[in-house]
């Protein structure tokens, strides 16, 4: 489903990302570590097409598509969902709007038919009993006012409304409690199947006892220095990132 | 002395040498404006009012008065949904079958039957008064009765000209309310061609009245609007007004607020969305004269391309007018780099125990929220979209007639897609 090769991007004409490669089967789950500053982010906004991020060699094909010839919208309409890090606040927009909008931009743009209000409704409570969020929070306007976890817990409740071939979670469980963090892993386990792939970004070890990746991928400098499987992240997590940093020096 | 008059001054005083005996009202008092006009002309950047806002613009045309037209001749304007209200409707700045269903309580007259003029600012020379003055032709004189609530007026300013020469619309308005009296006013100013619109609305407001002022303000590309409020707010009544500007190559609109009596209330909203080379001032002055008075404005505007607004608001609490509570705030959004945004506040202060606050921010859309919204699936100009109205939903949620509010919000859209892409 995603194929990255040799991929290289800078930030502010400083180097981040310096050749990584990485493939990621459809229906397996691959998570990402590595500690701060190694590039975990850079690649998720790359992914994502986010402005700024310039790449500065390799290729990312997602279907067998060039991803990085697609603006932001049209890797959405592809099938790729970035869950921020960071979820950005919008004053002024209504939740339940701007879910709306997002899932008929997609849809018009797939040559689907749009879904009025009432059917969206329907379709959003679901999904929003189904992980635990309160109904209020689709009148609330977007991200304002949220606390850590329900921002976080937004970005899941879009994740299971967009419903994408390829969710990309960038550290979708900092500064979540045990609870909100079962939410999280709840949704993204309920779309695991032979169509669905993500990428999980993480620090911890602690989201990969909930979301049992397939691989586990050690990012450090900008490059992948280790691969295996779930047993990699327990490993990081008794023995630290340091003694890789020496092994790829 | 004269002033050495520009080509406009000279139009607007000879359309009021070839008028004048045919005006309604005191002879007398268009005179003295006349006089005041002919030493003072049009303002330049010169004075510390009009700093901002250049009439150089005016100089290329040579307003006329509009020849009149039948009343019969029936000119529908899209904006005009029929369930907001009963009409009163002013074409080409003169009223047109001002009798229509009115709510009880309601009494109307038009000002050329029973003119109202007087000069509602304090001995200073006022441009957009003193031209109204010397040149009104028609207007409503509307009155609501004590105790009354007559729901919801449309006043309709609609330009409709097919002449090849410029003319000025002048028209003068007189909204008295009663003790205890409600109305919502949902007025509208649009039209065709090029002409200058003068409307000014004089408003009068007893204890314990409350008037909610709703304005449309859409007017032709080529026009220009210079139009003015004058209110005078009792004990414990309330003035709410929301106005939208859109339209014009050159607006101003000036608010005159007197609040006079103990707890008398003011609270205003604006947005003005301007783009090409349009430039829109809103210009206000709120007195604060009594004790207890409250002042609420929030004005904010989206600019675009090489349009320039301007927000000028001062606050003055007069000497006894203590636990005076105003608030002013300005906000712009700049969608390109050549948008311009002019924001003076003022605060004169004269009582010890007030609380007056005044703020402004300028920015652009942030490109974190585009990135956002795309992201999901978004295309790039429905974000941008989207930003702006979310930007000016804070505003005109303030817009309690619920009707009042679809039409504003169907004008914001309207103009965002009119967009150049």
């Amino acid at each position: 489903m995603l194929e990255i090769s040799g991929l290289a991007a800078a930030v502010n004409g400083q180097q981040i990302l310096n050749g990584i490669d990485l493939v990621v089967p459809s229906g397996e789950v691959h998570a990402i570590m590595g500690p701060n500053g190694s590039g975990k982010s850079t690649l998720a906004y790359v992914l994502a097409g986010r402005e700024g991020y310039e790449v500065t060699a390799g290729s990312v094909r997602f279907e067998g598509r060039d991803l990085l010839a697609l603006s932001p919208e049209e890797r959405a309409v592809a099938g790729v969902f970035l869950a921020f890090q960071y979820p950005v606040e919008l004053p002024g927009v209504g939740n339940a709007n701007f879910l709306r909008t997002a899932l008929n931009a997609l849809r018009r743009a797939r040559g689907e038919s749009e879904l009025d209000a009432v059917q969206f409704l329907k379709l959003a409570r679901a999904e929003a009993k189904r992980l635990s969020i309160p109904e209020d929070m689709f009148k609330r306007n977007v991200n304002v006012g949220f606390s850590g976890g329900e921002k976080k817990r937004n970005e899941v409740l879009q994740l299971a409304i967009l419903r994408p071939k390829l969710a990309i979670l960038d550290e979708t469980d900092s500064g979540l409690d045990i609870d909100a963090l079962k939410i999280v892993a709840d949704g993204v386990n309920a779309l695991r199947g032979p169509d669905f792939s993500a990428l999980v970004i993480t620090h911890y070890q602690r989201l990969l006892d909930f979301i049992i990746p397939d691989r586990v991928h050690v990012l450090l400098g900008g490059r992948i220095v280790r691969s295996g499987g779930p047993e990699l992240a327990r490993e990081l997590e008794a023995s630290g990132y340091a003694g890789l940093t020496a092994e790829a020096a | 002395m004269n002033a050495i008059l520009d080509a406009p001054a000279r139009g607007f005083l000879a359309c009021y040498e070839a008028t004048k005996n045919l005006l309604p009202g005191d002879a007398g008092m268009r005179e003295q404006a006349a006089r005041l006009f002919r030493a003072r002309g049009l303002p330049t950047p010169r004075e510390e009012a009009w700093k901002y806002t250049p009439l150089r613009a005016l100089n290329e045309f040579d307003f006329k008065t509009p020849a009149a037209r039948a009343a019969s001749e029936a000119i529908s304007a899209p904006a005009l949904a029929a369930e907001l209200g009963p009409r009163l409707s002013f074409i080409n700045g003169r009223a047109q079958n001002l009798s229509p269903e009115l709510p009880n309580g309601i009494r109307l007259e038009s000002f050329a039957e029973r003119p109202v003029l007087g000069m509602t600012a304090d001995g200073q020379y006022n441009f957009i008064e003193t031209l109204n003055v010397m040149l009104a032709a028609d207007g409503a004189v509307l009155e609501v009765t004590e105790g009354q609530d007559a729901h919801t007026l449309v006043l309709l300013h609609l330009a409709a000209l097919a002449e090849a020469e410029a003319v000025g619309l002048h028209v003068r308005h007189r909204i008295t309310l009663k003790r205890k009296a409600r109305l919502t006013l949902i007025e509208l100013a649009t039209g065709a061609g090029r002409y200058l619109h003068n409307p000014f609305i004089e408003i009068s407001l007893e204890e314990g009245a409350s008037l909610q002022h709703v304005r449309l303000q859409e007017e032709s590309a080529q026009a220009f609007h210079l139009g003015a409020v004058a209110a005078k707010i009792g004990a414990g009544a309330r003035y709410d007004a929301f106005f939208l500007h859109l339209g014009a190559q050159l607006s101003r609109t000036e608010l005159h607020v007197m609040l006079e009596e103990p707890s008398a209330s003011f609270q205003f909203g604006a947005a003005q969305l301007l783009r090409s080379a349009q430039h829109g001032d809103i210009t206000t002055e709120i007195f604060h004269r009594a004790p207890g008075c409250a002042s609420r404005q929030t004005v904010k505007s989206v600019i675009d391309e090489r349009a320039r607004g301007v927000f000028q608001g001062r606050i003055t609490v007069e000497r006894g007018a203590q636990k005076t509570d105003g608030y002013q705030m300005n906000q712009a959004l700049l969608l390109s780099s050549e948008a311009e945004i002019d924001s003076k506040p003022q605060l004169e202060i004269y009582a010890d125990d007030v609380k007056c606050s005044h703020g402004a921010t300028v920015g652009e859309i942030d490109p974190e929220q585009i990135f956002y919204l795309r992201s999901r699936g978004v295309p790039e100009a429905e974000a941008r979209g989207i930003l702006v109205q979310a930007f000016l939903a804070e505003a005109l949620e303030t817009v309690q007639a619920e009707t009042a509010r679809n039409m504003l919000n169907a004008a914001v859209e309207r103009w965002w897609e009119g967009r150049a892409q």
